[in-house]
């Protein structure tokens, strides 16, 4: 079932075009992985799906168009996670997190009801950060951090997660872990937009790649076929290795071409 | 980790601020009594309480009600709003070295209230001079930001604050150049220094609803400062409309830097240093620093303007002064703790 759709998105940053004419159609539950080369406008999409800046061309969010939705109403249906997880005061983690119920008029970490009380330990639960619900977040390490963050995005309990490059400057342990949480949150039937550099992880756990070259989509489609060799030749100008372990998808980008 | 325990963590933390919030409160009652005391003579607490519920002598009343209460009132409602300035700025930039003064808003107010004073447009007790200052106020901190543009570091900002004010400075400076009598250049230079003496209930009159209007502003975004701890583009996913919300700081800004300006001349470092002795209390939640910021400002100010009262001098020292005169050293110490976000350039 569509969940989330754009029709001939166009946007501009600056007197730069960005986007050109993309058009897409993504299913609650799946989680979708989007990727390509540095500057290939992975972040512009992102926040024009979100509506977070103006683009041209006709978002459709759960049946209604996103244009017709008021601020607080999109920030109900999409969570976005920047990048970097960036936290500018520091505050203790329960607090953080308590900022994804703001969207639900729980604007006061302080004063939160016993619904959004609940909605905050669920998040908290599921991303493994209880433990240092009361640490500031500015001491704790990426990899807490980035779960931390990850909390915040779940609290807000919107069908359409958007995270940026949420597995960025992570171990590898914490990149799997990242890419785990957010497949099992897809598996409750949230649409979760991944923006990663990962091909790896992007086969691997992504139920729907999108391709984006210089502001197009390229290939779209399961990992598979929007990863193929074609595509990661003229796109990533790279060849991969391929096999399959576990019964998963192994792709890695291995030599230029 | 249960509901209950979540929200006993929350409860036990409210508590601690409320705490720290109430003794600030009793110490501004104590200031406010202070300075209704303290003068040429000298009126003990309940003295000055009694007066100001007219008992006492009528001489003890007149000095309470008529000389030190607008006084009083005018260095509460200006420092706080110094203050809440300070905090609603460092929230709105996410930045502990945000303040009106190192952006040059008092700075441009004053040339905004000076060039109507030189150029001889209205009485110095009109409204015309807090709407000019205002207007300059908000020119300074809106060009400000246009300039840092979003997502702006501290090297940037200050360096454009730094801008504005001299140029502020420099204008200033030209206006008193240009002024043929000598007599308003004297009166400017010391206006400029800022003080509280010999202000009337005119003054608060005419700054009150402005510093009121100002203060409502800031405060009503409270909580918009803290969707800010997470960056301008979550929280404007999170609903915050933060362009509106720039605007509206800005504007409160304007309004309560602008209209203290206008009755008190420049008086800088409040709304820098009040937001910081309050973090170790309070926490570094922007929403919840921002009313006893406000409070630490009045606290400060009151104090400063006894303090000039009761330092023994040969001529009166200006409040405006003495507030710089603490204010830089406590500036220089915070560029010191701060030395590492600096040296790490514009990020």
């Amino acid at each position: 079932m569509t969940l989330l759709s754009a029709t001939a998105l166009n946007a501009s940053l600056g007197s730069r075009k960005v986007l050109h004419d993309v058009s897409l159609s993504l299913e609650a539950g799946h989680l979708v992985a989007l990727v390509g080369p540095n500057g290939a406008g992975k972040t512009t999409l992102l926040r024009a799906l979100a509506g977070l800046i103006p683009s041209d061309g006709e978002i459709r969010i759960g049946g209604d168009a996103l244009a017709s939705l008021a601020l607080r109403e999109r920030a109900k249906r999409f969570a976005y996670l920047p990048q970097g997880h960036m936290v500018h005061w520091p505050l203790p983690a329960r607090e953080i997190v308590a900022l994804g119920r703001y969207p639900h008029g729980a604007t006061d970490p302080a004063r939160l009801s016993q619904k959004d009380i609940e909605a905050v330990l669920r998040a908290m639960q599921a991303v493994d950060v209880t433990e240092f619900s009361d640490r500031r977040v500015t001491e704790l390490s990426g990899g807490e951090r980035s779960r931390v963050a990850l909390a915040r995005v779940l609290a807000v309990e919107a069908p359409v997660i958007l995270a940026d490059e949420p597995t960025a400057s992570l171990d590898p342990r914490h990149q799997i872990d990242v890419m785990q949480k957010l497949r099992n949150v897809a598996d409750t039937g949230v649409l979760v937009v991944v923006v990663t550099h990962d091909l790896g992880l992007a086969a691997r756990f992504a139920d729907h790649v999108l391709v984006l070259s210089e502001g197009r989509l390229a290939a779209q489609g399961a990992p598979a076929e929007a990863l193929s060799e074609s595509v990661l030749a003229s796109v990533f100008r790279v060849s991969a290795y391929r096999a399959e372990f576990q019964r998963e998808a192994v792709i890695v980008p291995w030599a230029d071409v | 980790m249960s509901v209950q325990d979540f929200a006993l963590a929350a409860e036990v933390a409210a508590r601690r601020r409320w705490g720290a919030t109430a003794a600030l409160l009793a110490l501004v009652v104590l200031l406010v009594l202070l300075s209704l005391g303290i003068g040429p003579v000298r009126l003990s607490p309940p003295a000055v309480i009694e007066a100001l519920f007219g008992g006492g002598s009528d001489v003890a009343q007149v000095i309470v009600r008529e000389i030190r209460l607008p006084r009083t009132i005018l260095a509460f409602a200006i420092g706080g709003i110094l203050g809440l300035s300070g905090a609603a700025l460092q929230g709105l930039l996410r930045n502990p070295l945000a303040s009106p003064s190192l952006f040059g808003a008092p700075q441009s107010a004053a040339f905004g209230a000076v060039l109507v004073i030189a150029l001889g447009l209205a009485d110095v007790r009109s409204y015309a001079l807090p709407v000019v200052a205002i207007i300059a106020a908000f020119g300074s901190v809106f060009a400000l930001l246009a300039i840092a543009g979003r997502n702006a570091g501290l090297l940037i900002l200050i360096l454009a604050g730094l801008a504005i004010s001299s140029f502020a400075g420099a204008a200033t400076a030209l206006v008193m150049n240009l002024s043929s009598n000598p007599f308003v250049v004297l009166e400017i230079a010391f206006w400029l220094l800022g003080s509280l003496e010999d202000r009337s209930f005119q003054h608060v009159v005419l700054v009150l609803p402005f510093i009121i209007a100002g203060a409502a502003i800031l405060l009503s975004q409270a909580n918009a400062f803290r969707a800010l701890t997470l960056g301008e583009e979550a929280a404007q996913s999170l609903g915050v409309d933060v362009g509106r919300l720039r605007l509206l700081v800005i504007t409160g800004v304007a309004l309560g830097v602008g209209g203290a300006v206008a009755v008190t001349g420049t008086i800088g470092f409040i709304g820098l240093v009040a937001p910081h002795l309050m973090r170790p209390l309070i926490g570094h939640d922007p929403a919840r620093l921002l009313v006893p910021s406000a409070l630490t400002g009045s606290a400060l100010l009151l104090a400063a303007d006894i303090a000039v009262r009761i330092i023994p001098s040969t001529s009166d020292i200006k409040v405006g002064v003495l507030t710089s005169i603490i204010g830089v050293p406590f500036f220089l110490y915070l560029i010191m703790r701060e030395r590492r976000a600096l040296g790490g350039g514009v990020a």
